[in-house]
């Protein structure tokens, strides 16, 4: 058992958990968080997506306690009550979403991506960048128009409290 | 997961002492380590955590000599502005491993500690004829990989940094099973003062290998139209659900031949 101490979604946490524990398991079980998913066994799915530090991970695949002393981002993190995140409104808008399984990961990646890419984003890039994301319902077709009408939006300046929370 | 003790090092030394505690195992980036946890393939009593020491991140280049800390993320090697310009086709290769998130926590280290025959970095630091250094000495990268997931790592030995001189000119050519992504013929090729050298991987029945026939074609003349009519032989390579031997003996001419492309860009 270790003692934990993180911020999730710009809260301080504190809590025990035993060392083997996932921070997926600890942010559905400990933290009521159920917005993160898990979806495989394997690494591969990318359901489980959250920023640790500012950048996307995922949480299947990292203990709990190896977040000890880090900043955590999870999907109930981006929007600013009502207001959703410009990339969750873009999800919205451009139906890249069926069952929403897989959402709060991509959005997750999603939002890391654009981060990353100030530049502006192409639909070659924003599909290799969704390399560890899989999606059984969508096709990605309105998922990749989603994220790049997020990254227009967001480039143009929509400076909203939700873009901060990112 | 079986149960297990964390502990996090501050120093290698610290990592030096936690890791003699039971079956102790290093941690990482996590990105093999922790799916072989879940699954129980791997079943340490205790886990010590290399990834927040200071001491192990980072990349620097002098001169032409590169060096790169252990715990140096695939992301931070991909990015580094300094590596894009000593070596860019290693940056580039590094932009390859796996996805976004793989990447912003995998490292070199545990990369070339695990030794998968399809991981891409073993082609580049045998081809690049790096030097691989440890707590208690350096080995060559010709030395250090040993066959499928072996290395000459001793128990608890632990990684800090790999090091080599930049290359004239290099590539790397991957291509990929279109499933898991991993490389089911990469090609690393370099062109440094010491000549032309050429590792494969994803293809060894014996993991990462050097190609004698392509080094020699190149040794010539550095230029793709160098390899045409050029055949690798099929013997010692991997046979599997996705694909046969001759298929990549024939695979690792093409890349070849594309980095060689690549490389005189
Ligand atoms: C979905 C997915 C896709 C991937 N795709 C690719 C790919 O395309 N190409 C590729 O090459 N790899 C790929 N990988 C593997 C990835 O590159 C891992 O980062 C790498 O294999 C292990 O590095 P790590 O830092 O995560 O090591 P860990 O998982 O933490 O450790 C791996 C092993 O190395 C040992 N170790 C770690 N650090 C040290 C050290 N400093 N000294 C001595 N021993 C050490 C550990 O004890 C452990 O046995 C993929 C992984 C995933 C999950
Ligand atoms: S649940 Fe984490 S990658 Fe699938
Ligand atoms: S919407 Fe169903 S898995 Fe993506």
């Amino acid at each position: 058992m270790s003692d934990l101490s993180l911020m999730v979604n710009g809260k301080r946490v504190s809590g025990t958990a035993e060392d083997r524990t996932l921070l997926v398991h600890f942010l559905r079980e400990n933290l009521g968080l159920t917005g993160t998913h898990v979806g495989c066994d394997t690494s591969q799915c990318g359901a489980c997506v959250v920023h640790v530090d500012g950048k996307a991970v995922k949480s299947c695949s990292m203990l709990a306690v190896q977040a000890s002393g880090s900043s955590v981002v999870t999907i109930e993190g981006l929007a600013n009550g009502a207001d959703l995140h410009p990339v969750q409104a873009a999800f919205k808008e451009h139906h890249g979403l069926q069952c929403g399984f897989c959402t709060p990961g991509m959005i997750m990646t999603a939002t890391d991506m654009i981060a990353r890419h100030p530049e502006g984003l192409d639909e070659a890039t924003v599909r290799a960048e969704l390399e560890g994301n899989i999606c059984r319902c969508t096709g990605y077709h309105n998922i990749v128009k989603a994220i790049l009408a997020a990254s227009k939006t967001m480039a143009k300046g929509v400076k909203g409290k939700a873009k901060q929370a990112a | 997961m079986y149960s297990v003790n964390y502990h996090r090092a501050t120093s290698v030394a610290d990592a030096a002492k936690l890791v003699k505690s039971g079956d102790a195992k290093l941690l990482s980036g996590g990105m093999t380590l922790i799916p072989a946890m879940k699954t129980r393939l791997a079943a340490p009593s205790d886990l010590v955590d290399l990834s927040r020491i200071k001491e192990l991140q980072g990349v620097k280049v002098s001169g032409k000599t590169v060096t790169i800390g252990a715990a140096t993320t695939h992301y931070d090697v991909a990015n580094d502005e300094k590596l894009k310009k000593a070596c860019p086709a290693l940056a580039h290769m590094a932009s390859l491993i796996g996805d976004p998130a793989v990447r912003h926590r995998g490292t070199i280290g545990g990369s070339i500690a695990n030794n998968d025959p399809a991981a891409d970095y073993p082609a580049a630091l045998l081809a690049l004829g790096a030097t691989i250094v440890t707590n208690k000495r350096e080995i060559g990268a010709d030395k250090f990989f040993k066959g499928l997931f072996e290395t000459a790592l001793k128990d608890g030995e632990i990684i800090t940094a790999v090091s080599f001189s930049a290359p004239a000119k290099a590539a790397y050519e991957k291509f990929r099973n279109p499933a898991s992504r991993y490389a089911i013929v990469g090609v690393f090729v370099a062109k440094g003062k010491d000549g032309v050298s050429v590792a494969v991987t994803g293809a060894g029945d014996d993991g990462v290998f050097r190609s004698k026939e392509i080094e020699a074609a190149l040794v010539k003349n550095f230029a793709a139209s160098a390899l045409d009519g050029v055949k690798v032989p099929a013997k010692n390579l991997m046979t599997d659900i996705h694909a046969s031997a001759e298929y990549r003996a024939n695979l690792i001419a093409v890349m070849a031949k594309r980095a060689v492309a690549a490389a005189n860009v």
